[in-house]
């Protein structure tokens, strides 16, 4: 098998246009949106009252019981038949959202328990709320331990992003398969897909264990 | 003393009760770990609690610091303040409470993602919205009077366990608390950081600071007590003067507790 070298050079600027304008930026709002959902998702799984915490708990079991793709089918095929109309790029960022604040939240929530308790009673021996030393004491220190499980999150979110492809929305995968579909180049268009992702995924990793390093003096040694 | 560091409960009037509790008791589901036990501190006095592990000893500073509600019993403080523990309304004062206390942990607690001098300013700067630069100044005075100029650009993690207990009594400090509690202050400390701990807490019960600490350290204890409190089993077994207790004890508890801290083996 000889390699199309003229078709990978000629494909490769619609397949990065692609990943540029499709997958990282889906990628990225989803995650944004995701972490915040995620954050109050966690806390109201902590919280003290019952109904709260059971609202929570079903939310993250609905979202890991069932298959992201599914979730983006029935936000983008489904919801038309009760007279909802989302058009693919909002349904992909709602399905990935929803997705990641479910499993972030369970991330979120076991950092936050991984603080120690002498954290809490320091900050409420001098004087603080709660609230405040939620968010400047332990929050901060949950920050670093969840960096690593995180990452994960995010770097199967841009992978599972090629699912959008199914619902219409123009991202690295999609303009694969237009593009072998044309010149009949499977092998080739998929594995140069492949590539750019693996890329994308080397750069996320690097970028993971900077902000660990950045982090570590956040935590006791 | 510079007038922007804190002042140990004003000018110390002797015989004068700081404060004052009755019939505490606090039970964890079944189990009752305080039976009605009562404390008077007077201002500029040093009040230790000594006994053995499970005796209710730390459950007392928690209790005055607001970290346990009890279930029952009365703290009056300085007479601007009586808390009745066994009303409703106790959750909301239990903070006022609090607001005059301060608490140094066993294990020091600071918070691992600030500086020492972060750490110390928390209070101050967040809590009480004093001003950041005046926080600071008074901050770095308190670290030098316990011997850390240089490293209040330090983490934590930086600084021997000496080192951070001495930081965790400044974070303290800088409260401008009327009541410090030392709940085992050296506990966790290797023995040879023991005695830079302690001969802190000794020099701040010299300047008038009023404290109750929780403590093993028997010899400290009769150097600088006024009154020694023996705990055992949730109810107070003796108090009085520390060479009463610790030489002469009444109680055949308290010298079966005093001889195996003297003679280990």
């Amino acid at each position: 098998m000889s390699i199309n070298w003229e078709l990978v050079w000629s494909s490769l600027g619609p397949l990065l246009t692609g990943a540029i304008f499709g997958t990282i930026p889906l990628a990225l709002a989803s995650f944004s949106l995701g972490l915040l959902l995620a954050l109050v998702v966690a806390l109201m799984r902590l919280s003290r009252n019952r109904l709260v915490s059971a609202v929570a708990r079903t939310y993250i079991s609905v979202i890991r019981g069932t298959p992201l793709l599914v979730q983006l089918f029935v936000i983008f095929y489904g919801l038309p038949s009760v007279g909802i109309t989302i058009s693919p790029w909002p349904s992909a960022i709602i399905a990935f959202s929803l997705n990641v604040g479910g499993y972030a939240a369970e991330v979120i929530r076991a950092a936050i328990l991984s603080v120690p308790k002498g954290q809490w009673e320091a900050g409420h021996t001098i004087g603080m709320s709660r609230r405040q030393t939620l968010v400047r004491i332990i929050l901060p220190q949950a920050a670093r331990v969840s960096v690593p499980p995180l990452s994960n999150t995010f770097i199967s979110l841009v992978k599972d992003t090629s699912l959008a492809s199914l619902i219409l929305v123009t991202e690295l995968f999609r303009v694969a398969q237009q593009v072998a579909a044309f010149s009949q180049e499977f092998m080739l268009l998929y594995l140069e897909a492949a590539v750019i992702y693996w890329i994308i995924c080397l750069v996320l990793a690097s970028g993971q264990s900077a902000l660990e390093k950045r982090l570590d003096r956040y935590v006791a040694h | 003393m510079s007038p922007t560091e804190p002042q140990p409960s004003d000018v110390p009037v002797p015989d004068e009760p700081l404060l004052t509790v009755t019939g505490l008791r606090k039970a964890f589901g079944q189990h009752e770990v305080l039976k009605s036990i009562d404390l008077e501190v007077r201002r500029g006095e040093v009040v230790t609690l000594i006994g053995p592990s499970g005796s209710g000893k730390t459950t007392v500073l928690r209790c005055l610091n607001g970290l346990e509600v009890p279930d029952a019993g009365v703290a009056e403080f300085a007479g601007q303040l009586t808390v009745d523990f066994a009303t409703p309304v106790a959750k909301k004062q239990v903070l006022a409470l609090r607001d005059r206390s301060a608490m140094v942990f066993q294990h020091y607690n600071l918070f691992p993602h600030k500086t020492v001098l972060e750490n110390v300013i928390e209070g101050p700067v967040q809590v009480q919205k004093r001003p950041k630069a005046e926080a600071i100044q008074e901050a770095r005075d308190l670290l030098a009077r316990v011997g850390l100029t240089g490293k209040e650009n330090s983490y934590p993690f930086e600084l021997s366990g000496g080192q951070q207990q001495r930081v965790g009594i400044v974070r303290a400090l800088a409260l401008r608390p009327q009541l410090l509690l030392f709940d085992e202050p050296t506990s966790a400390l290797d023995p040879e950081l023991v005695g830079e701990v302690l001969a802190v807490i000794k020099e701040l019960a010299d300047e008038g600071w009023t404290m109750v600490v929780v403590t093993h350290e028997l010899a400290f204890a009769r150097q600088v007590a006024d009154e020694v409190i023996f705990m055992d089993g949730g109810v107070v077994v003796e108090r009085g003067h520390p060479d009463t207790v610790l030489r002469d004890p009444r109680e055949e508890r308290t010298r079966q507790f005093v001889d195996r801290l003297l003679n280990p083996f």
